[in-house]
């Protein structure tokens, strides 16, 4: 269990979504989201494969427009934002994607260097070194520095993954499925990592996930999400001790008893 | 408020439809290139990298080619024209066929299969794995990086590199001449060159920079707008060759007329 984070500034907003709506031809994904996440907060969304999460964050993050609501984030209406406007917000959002989306043909240090070099190009060689090193060092694998995406394990990808959103210093974090696919032993270094990063960069997290360890170890606040719509909001002892919904039964069953 | 939930309703059918939103999708995609093209910052050292790829890269195929279509071209013309006892206009005959039709459509046919297929099917496997979203997220603009300059090195590199392509296969041509006639190598290029004009000069130019840029245009949309996981990454590939060749054809059969006429 996550222990209590004292840092959350209930007084401060900083992704407020209402009534959104999200379909793809006739399959309606999102049927009206709500969602606050507070400063400093991390908030698990749980659900089956298919049920609309990670089109949630990508809406959040502006890959997607939604077909109705509002998503408002730092203080900026994203789906009304100009090109301009949304590069400037996207510095201050990091996204970590499912299977890291390293840039293949670069090494590690070039994939976490890309981002600093477009977005900074006046920063020296060295400065750039020096943010390398510092966000390798809080991910834990400073070894890996010249090393292709294709030389490294899944939980390595995720982790480098972590460290090229980091290195742009974002207050939010939105994790796209951070423990698929990887073995237990991995799952709890990179739950602690998440947790890790909120406390040392002092970020607020939306951190999607089907795993209930995941959930339990990282979620200040968790809400179940079935059928692009959210069944239960609240921390993980208030979400899992009524059993009365069949999914909600079914996760709990799945992750602690089999 | 919850949206309409009743499905549009094509206008003709849906395939028709799909048709011409995918033709009104490449137009857009077009003068967003032409858009980005002159907007700050320039990226120069990923274009150079793309030359290196499109222009370097496929040097040794197209000597080959290029060589390989002079010679033969020669030995099979070299009976027609003895028959009427006219094997000195060979180097002219060849340097025409070469200079106006062969090598830029050879230089651009071997580049929609290379460089086509490459580029369709890396931005293809980038954007599957969410590389390009990637980007995007980092608020690095994906197009102007990827497309941009992959459409600017396929424009620039196919001129030179059918201009590489026209000397590589002159060469392959004179040395059947010499093996056959003994010509010597400034008599061949006297002859070659006597019907040359500059307008044969400026349409294989002209026609090489088409080429370039709708190899470009072609295997980066369809790279740039794969889906369907691993299958849209061959899927993307195999297009960009195939509709890049296709249209090579067409605008080979447009620039001729128009040529003609001004000829």
């Amino acid at each position: 269990m996550k222990p209590f984070t004292p840092e959350i500034d209930w007084n401060d907003k900083v992704i407020s979504v209402q009534g959104l709506y999200k379909s793809f031809g006739s399959n309606h994904v999102l049927r009206g989201v709500d969602l606050d996440l507070y400063k400093g907060e991390n908030i698990v969304v749980l659900g089956r494969s298919g049920t609309g999460k990670s089109v949630l964050i990508k809406i959040i993050a502006g890959l997607l427009k939604p077909d109705a609501g509002t998503v408002n984030v730092l203080g900026q209406e994203v789906p009304e934002l100009g090109s301009a406007e949304l590069r400037e917000l996207r510095l201050k959002i990091g996204f970590c994607f499912q299977n890291g989306a390293l840039y293949d043909s670069m090494t590690v240090s070039e994939n976490l260097a890309f981002p600093l070099k477009r977005n900074n190009p006046k920063m020296s060689a060295d400065q750039r070194r020096r943010l390398i090193d510092i966000v390798l060092d809080a991910v834990g694998l400073s070894q890996t520095i010249n090393q292709m995406p294709a030389e490294l394990s899944g939980g390595q990808r995720k982790r480098i993954g972590i460290a090229r959103t980091l290195i742009l210093r974002p207050e939010i974090m939105l994790y796209d499925e951070p423990t698929a696919g990887l073995d237990p032993i991995t799952c709890t270094e990179i739950n602690s990592l998440i947790n890790e990063v909120q406390k040392r960069f002092k970020t607020s997290s939306i951190i999607i996930t089907h795993d209930l360890t995941c959930a339990r170890a990282t979620g200040d606040k968790i809400a179940v999400m079935k059928e692009g719509a959210f069944i239960r909001k609240g921390d993980f002892d208030a979400v899992f001790s009524e059993n009365d919904d069949e999914l909600i039964r079914e996760f709990y069953d799945y992750n602690f008893i089999q | 408020m919850e949206p309409n939930d009743q499905p549009e309703k094509p206008l003709i059918s849906s395939k028709v439809d799909a048709f011409f939103l995918s033709i009104y999708d490449v137009f857009r995609f077009i003068i967003r290139f032409f858009r980005e093209v002159l907007r700050p910052p320039l990226e120069v050292q990923e274009f150079i990298r793309q030359c290196f790829m499109v222009g370097y890269k496929s040097l040794a195929l197209i000597s080959l080619t290029g060589f390989i279509t002079g010679l033969v071209f020669t030995k099979q013309s070299r009976p027609s024209l003895a028959e009427f006892g006219a094997t000195s206009w060979l180097p002219s005959l060849i340097s025409i066929a070469v200079i106006r039709a062969l090598a830029p459509l050879v230089t651009a046919l071997i580049c929609a299969g290379k460089v086509g297929s490459s580029i369709g099917a890396e931005l293809a496997s980038m954007k599957v794995t969410e590389q390009i979203d990637a980007m995007e997220v980092s608020a690095i603009n994906p197009f102007k990086y990827l497309v941009v300059t992959r459409i600017l090195a396929c424009t620039v590199c196919l001129p030179l590199l059918m201009s590489y392509t026209a000397v590589v296969g002159m060469m392959g041509s004179y040395l059947d001449i010499h093996l056959n006639e003994q010509t010597s190598f400034i008599a061949f290029l006297n002859k070659a060159f006597a019907n040359i004009s500059f307008l044969d000069l400026a349409s294989s130019f002209i026609k090489s920079v088409c080429f370039g840029f709708t190899i470009g245009v072609v295997s980066c949309y369809q790279g740039f707008n794969a889906s369907q996981g691993t299958t849209g990454v061959g899927k993307a590939a195999n297009v960009s060759v195939v509709i890049s060749m296709f249209l090579i054809f067409i605008e080979e059969v447009l620039i001729v007329q128009i040529v003609n006429s001004i000829r």
